[in-house]
């Protein structure tokens, strides 16, 4: 019932839906804008296509900037293409605060692949968003998915320490560090050390990679669940030479393999889901919050009377919400 | 909003990348999304890159003197593939005479060195 209005109203998304299903290079192209550029339109086409989701491999690529991504993405595509699996790749550079302008380089390193119909590579700018992702790369996702490509790989911008939301987007999590970015204790803290499902030595040949694996090996073997005799899943590579990437693929696909096996991953999925329907929960209410613009101008106003100390900061959010609640009832 | 995107490829041999990369980087400044790829790239590159990246526009740069046959080529490939919506512009060491044959052959605006980043941004915001 739904499906047929937005036919009516929408032919437009109807058109793009059905090209992007039959994998249309250009129609998956004029989708990836919609979803970047206009949120009601894109609501509707996720709507249309959602059916046809659910059937690739995402794979998370993050890690600090320069330590080697894009090019270890390059790297896992040709793998990926020597099995026939059809590739593709949402790389995400970051906006600038300031211009809103962004310099989208990642795809440099993979253009080796540009003109291969089994490889599909979209650059995107993280507009705003501030945990290594763009508002869109979830969308994204699930047209690639309708699209029938087989794997999906999502690189990250170059993160830091705590920019971790791509755990929600993927079925597996690759950090990327190189040697020379500190010391053992900068791989027990919070935040990205924990959402490796495995980790990269990228730069092997460089001082320090050695070290560096023994001290994220150490580190992990301090985690709860973690037993004597494991399996390590810290793989050294050389993304320049290509050296220890066959060994990074096969460690990813022994991964893939084992968690759809022992059920981990569909956890991981319901995970996620509900992950997503909180992110559209908050994005969704803080819009209707917004929605009149009169909300800036009163907290314009809001900031110097709490610089005044004639309220508190709580007070103000305090009354506001019971307004809200009041107009709707 | 839409963003313009804008992609900055460099076909032919040459190596001499810094105008490419200084005009990618203003235009980042600008306030667009700018994709970068790197030198030599081939037309059915970038003309692949720019239909997948769905940019506005395409910007050229080139400074070994094959810019009589790859801008063309690019332009060609992308009416073949149906993109001919997308604004393809130059730039680089191409002699004035060559303007108008490049021109007829569809490349919107060339920019020599000593363009001003003006000019190029008033030459996008101009284009629809």
């Amino acid at each position: 019932m739904i499906n047929c209005c937005i036919r009516k109203i929408f032919p437009e998304i109807e058109n793009l839906s059905n090209g992007l299903i039959k994998g249309d290079t250009r129609s998956i192209a004029k989708a990836l804008s919609v979803v970047e550029n206009c949120r009601d339109k894109g609501e509707l086409l996720i709507n249309r296509i959602f059916l046809e989701t659910g059937k690739s491999s995402v794979w998370g690529v993050t890690g600090p900037p320069g330590s080697g991504k894009s090019s270890l993405v390059d790297k896992l595509i040709e793998k990926e293409r020597s099995l026939s699996r059809k590739v593709a790749v949402i790389a995400v550079d970051p906006t600038s605060p300031f211009s809103g302008g962004a310099l989208l380089g990642d795809r440099l390193r993979m253009q080796s692949h540009a003109t291969d119909p089994g490889v599909f590579i979209r650059s995107m700018a993280s507009r705003g968003r501030l945990g290594g992702l763009s508002n869109a790369s979830f969308d994204a996702v699930k047209i690639f998915d309708a699209a029938g490509f087989n794997t999906v790989i999502i690189e990250t911008v170059g993160v830091g320490q705590s920019e971790i939301e791509i755990v929600e987007l993927s079925d597996l999590v690759i950090l990327v560090l190189a040697p020379g970015m500190g010391d053992d204790i900068q791989a027990m803290k919070a935040g990205i050390m924990e959402i490796g499902d495995i980790f990269v030595v990228n730069k092997k040949d460089k001082d320090g990679a050695e070290k560096m694996k023994t001290e994220i090996e150490y580190a992990l073997s301090l985690k709860e669940g973690h037993h004597k005799g494991d399996r390590s899943n810290v793989v050294m590579t050389s993304a320049k030479s290509g050296e220890g990437t066959d060994m990074l693929h096969r460690e990813i696909c022994d991964q893939v393999k084992l968690s759809s096996s022992s059920g981990g991953l569909r956890e991981r999925k319901l995970r996620n889901t509900k992950k997503e329907i909180e992110r559209i929960f908050n994005m969704k209410i803080s819009e209707l919050f917004y929605e009149k613009g009169v909300m800036s101008s009163k907290i314009e106003q809001a900031a110097v009377e709490i610089q005044n100390k004639s309220m508190s900061p709580y007070e103000f959010v305090g009354k506001e919400i019971s307004l809200f609640k009041g107009a709707n009832k | 909003m839409a963003k313009k995107r804008i992609l900055i490829a460099k076909p032919g041999l040459d190596g001499h990348d810094r105008g490419a990369k200084y005009v990618a980087r203003a235009l980042k400044d600008a306030g667009y999304e700018v994709i970068y790829t790197g030198i030599r790239q081939t037309p059915e590159a970038i003309v692949s890159t720019a239909i997948q990246e769905d940019v506005d526009f395409i910007g050229l740069s080139l400074l070994s003197g094959a810019h009589n046959e790859l801008f063309p080529r690019v332009v060609e490939l992308l009416d073949n593939k149906g993109a001919e919506d997308i604004i393809v512009f130059g730039g680089g060491v191409i002699p004035i005479d060559d303007f108008d044959y490049l021109k007829s052959k569809g490349v919107k605006a060339i920019f020599t060195p000593g363009a001003q980043i003006k000019d190029i941004i008033d030459f996008i915001e101009l284009q629809n």
